[in-house]
């Protein structure tokens, strides 16, 4: 773990320390929403991993090229014909679920291809967004969704809690829920809905 | 300024073809620009388009006003750089540049071949290019790039010899002409054969059949722009004209544009080999040849694979680029993909140079990188 402390983009991204850690050498990681492929290039060079990402943005597909990461433009939105089911040992989604048109369809495809998913979201029931939404009356912000309501990329935001009925709903195995936040660890890991930032979901098919 | 020459290779045997037949005493036009490293694995293969020729890069002489067709991409500093990349591009053959074509003789006749020279292929074209390739002391080819019709010999080049390319670059390309393609060239070829002077293909140089051959370059060219870039280049402005002319003269500039693109063409264009390549692409379906599953015909590749597709492309839409990369990643190949924002149309190819640039150049450093570990 020490090389990704090391890694000054990811100091604010605890999800992905998280997930590298699933990762081991030999293993077909797809990123899905992979931005400038810079935790792919992680992956393959300190985890050994053989690496594919996905990115809807031009200018991130160049930086990945430059990164040498294999990337693949896609919305997300298509069917996954080009992977066979399970020909993915661990399916990454970190911090985009949020803005895809179809969260559930989504997550149906990446269980499919992938023998594990690892899904991270910013966790709407925190109880600093829970206390905006009271005593502002306006739309939470935070650190991590700076966007006001009518121009964030974010459309589809919800709870842990919501996350889980989603899961049970689409008939998704949730291996573990890894909750993320710093100040109140203890709290975190017991009401994860109201006091973790974030979260991390190891999903799987039934 | 970087000085080119055009340079004749004739292969050593005759060349077998896909129709069965073999071509004798074939000759390769073609040009190279930088320096073939020691170890010669700094070779970088352009295919051209079906009108492009060897002279990718360069000019012929220091007051030689008009350069090489992909110059903005080829050159020193550039994205595919000959300080770096030794680069090599090969006049197709069947082609009127210089390689072995329709208008050369026929070594059993003495007479051009013409209409008896034999229905080439993509893969021809790129088994003679592997001969050169050999020729100039090159076991493994860096990378192989192409647009258009380059695109796919640079997709041959993957799975007839996965073992000669580190990376493939076929941009606005497809691998298989669509019906759509097909009519195209067909219309084009009914203009030539309409026109009398074509005489079966029989014509004497100084009489060759300029009409039919301009009338298909004109429509082909239709293909390579878009609704778009027609709009924002021509519009409904008038030619030498502020009124129309109630005659069928050209009056819009548009049509004085596509007019100067079917002259120009002739002056450098041979109508056989107009036939005979747009043949060629016609017959280019790689899925065929594993009974519809493309996935299948490419697994024999091996290379890293960086397609390309332009958002205005309609002659090679993205959705077939797309069939491409699915197939490449359904074979576990390393593959990466964009769709290059371009009101460009096909010719994008030509003309998006920053941005293709960019990510060639980086894709070129990695695999570079990579092979030398």
């Amino acid at each position: 773990m020490a090389e990704i402390h090391h890694h000054l983009e990811f100091k604010n991204r605890p999800d992905l320390e998280i997930i590298a850690e699933l990762v081991d050498p030999g293993h077909r990681v797809l990123d899905l929403g992979c931005g400038d492929g810079v935790f792919l290039k992680l992956l393959k060079s300190k985890r050994g991993a053989e690496v594919l990402g996905m990115e809807i943005d031009s200018d991130l597909i160049a930086e990945c090229i430059a990164n040498g990461v294999p990337v693949v433009q896609s919305n997300l939105d298509g069917e996954f014909d080009f992977a066979d089911d399970d020909s993915f040992d661990l399916v990454i989604l970190s911090q985009t679920i949020q803005q895809m048109r179809h969260p559930d369809q989504l997550l149906r495809k990446i269980v499919r291809v992938g023998k594990l998913a690892a899904v991270s979201f910013i966790n709407f029931g925190y109880f600093y967004c829970r206390m905006q939404l009271i005593f502002t009356g306006a739309m939470p912000r935070t650190r991590q969704i700076p966007y006001q309501w009518y121009n964030t990329p974010n459309i589809h935001l919800g709870t842990i809690k919501d996350f889980r009925r989603l899961c049970n709903h689409l008939g998704i195995n949730v291996i573990q829920e890894i909750p993320i936040g710093q100040s109140f660890p203890l709290l975190t890991k017991h009401w994860s809905n109201l006091f973790a930032v974030g979260c991390v979901f190891l999903l799987e098919k039934k | 300024m970087l000085i080119t020459e055009p340079l004749d290779f004739e292969l050593p045997e005759p060349l077998k073809l896909d129709c069965g037949k073999e071509l004798k005493q074939v000759n390769i036009r073609y040009e190279t620009a930088g320096k073939l490293s020691p170890a010669a694995d700094n070779a970088v293969l352009v295919a051209h388009a079906l009108s492009g020729n060897s002279h990718v890069c360069g000019r012929y002489s220091a007051d030689d006003t008009k350069p090489g067709w992909w110059d903005d991409m080829v050159g020193p500093g550039k994205a595919i750089d000959t300080d770096k990349y030794f680069v090599i591009c090969s006049n197709v053959i069947g082609s009127c540049a210089g390689s072995t074509g329709p208008r050369s003789i026929d070594p059993d006749t003495g007479k051009p071949y013409n209409l008896t020279f034999p229905v080439i292929t993509i893969r021809d074209m790129v088994r003679a290019q592997k001969h050169l390739v050999e020729h100039l002391g090159i076991k493994r080819l860096l990378a192989v790039i192409g647009g258009s019709m380059g695109g796919m010999q640079a997709l041959e080049w993957a799975i007839n010899f996965p073992d000669m390319v580190d990376g493939v670059i076929p941009i606005a390309t497809t691998s298989q002409l669509s019906p759509q393609s097909i009519a195209f060239d067909w219309v084009g070829r009914e203009a030539i054969k309409n026109d009398p002077r074509w005489n079966g293909g029989d014509y004497a140089s100084d009489q060759v059949p300029e009409g039919g051959l301009s009338t298909a370059r004109m429509l082909a060219h239709i293909t390579y722009l878009s609704d778009e870039s027609m709009s924002r280049k021509f519009g409904r402005e008038l030619q030498d004209t502020d009124r129309y002319s109630f005659d069928f003269k050209r009056d819009f500039a548009v049509e004085s544009y596509l007019e100067h693109q079917g002259r120009r063409f002739v002056e450098f264009f041979d109508a056989n080999s107009y036939f005979y390549i747009t043949r060629a692409m016609d017959y280019f379906d790689m899925a065929r040849r594993s009974g519809g599953d493309l996935s299948k015909t490419l697994s024999a590749a091996k290379a890293t694979f960086l397609v390309i597709s332009f958002s205005s492309d309609w002659l090679f839409p993205t959705a077939e680029s797309l069939k491409i990369v699915s197939a490449l990643l359904k074979n576990r190949l390393n593959v990466s993909f964009c769709e290059i924002q371009s009101g460009y149309g096909h010719d994008a190819f030509l003309l998006e140079v920053d941005a293709l640039g960019r990510m060639v150049r980086d894709f070129l450093r990695n695999i570079l990188e990579v092979r030398r570990g």
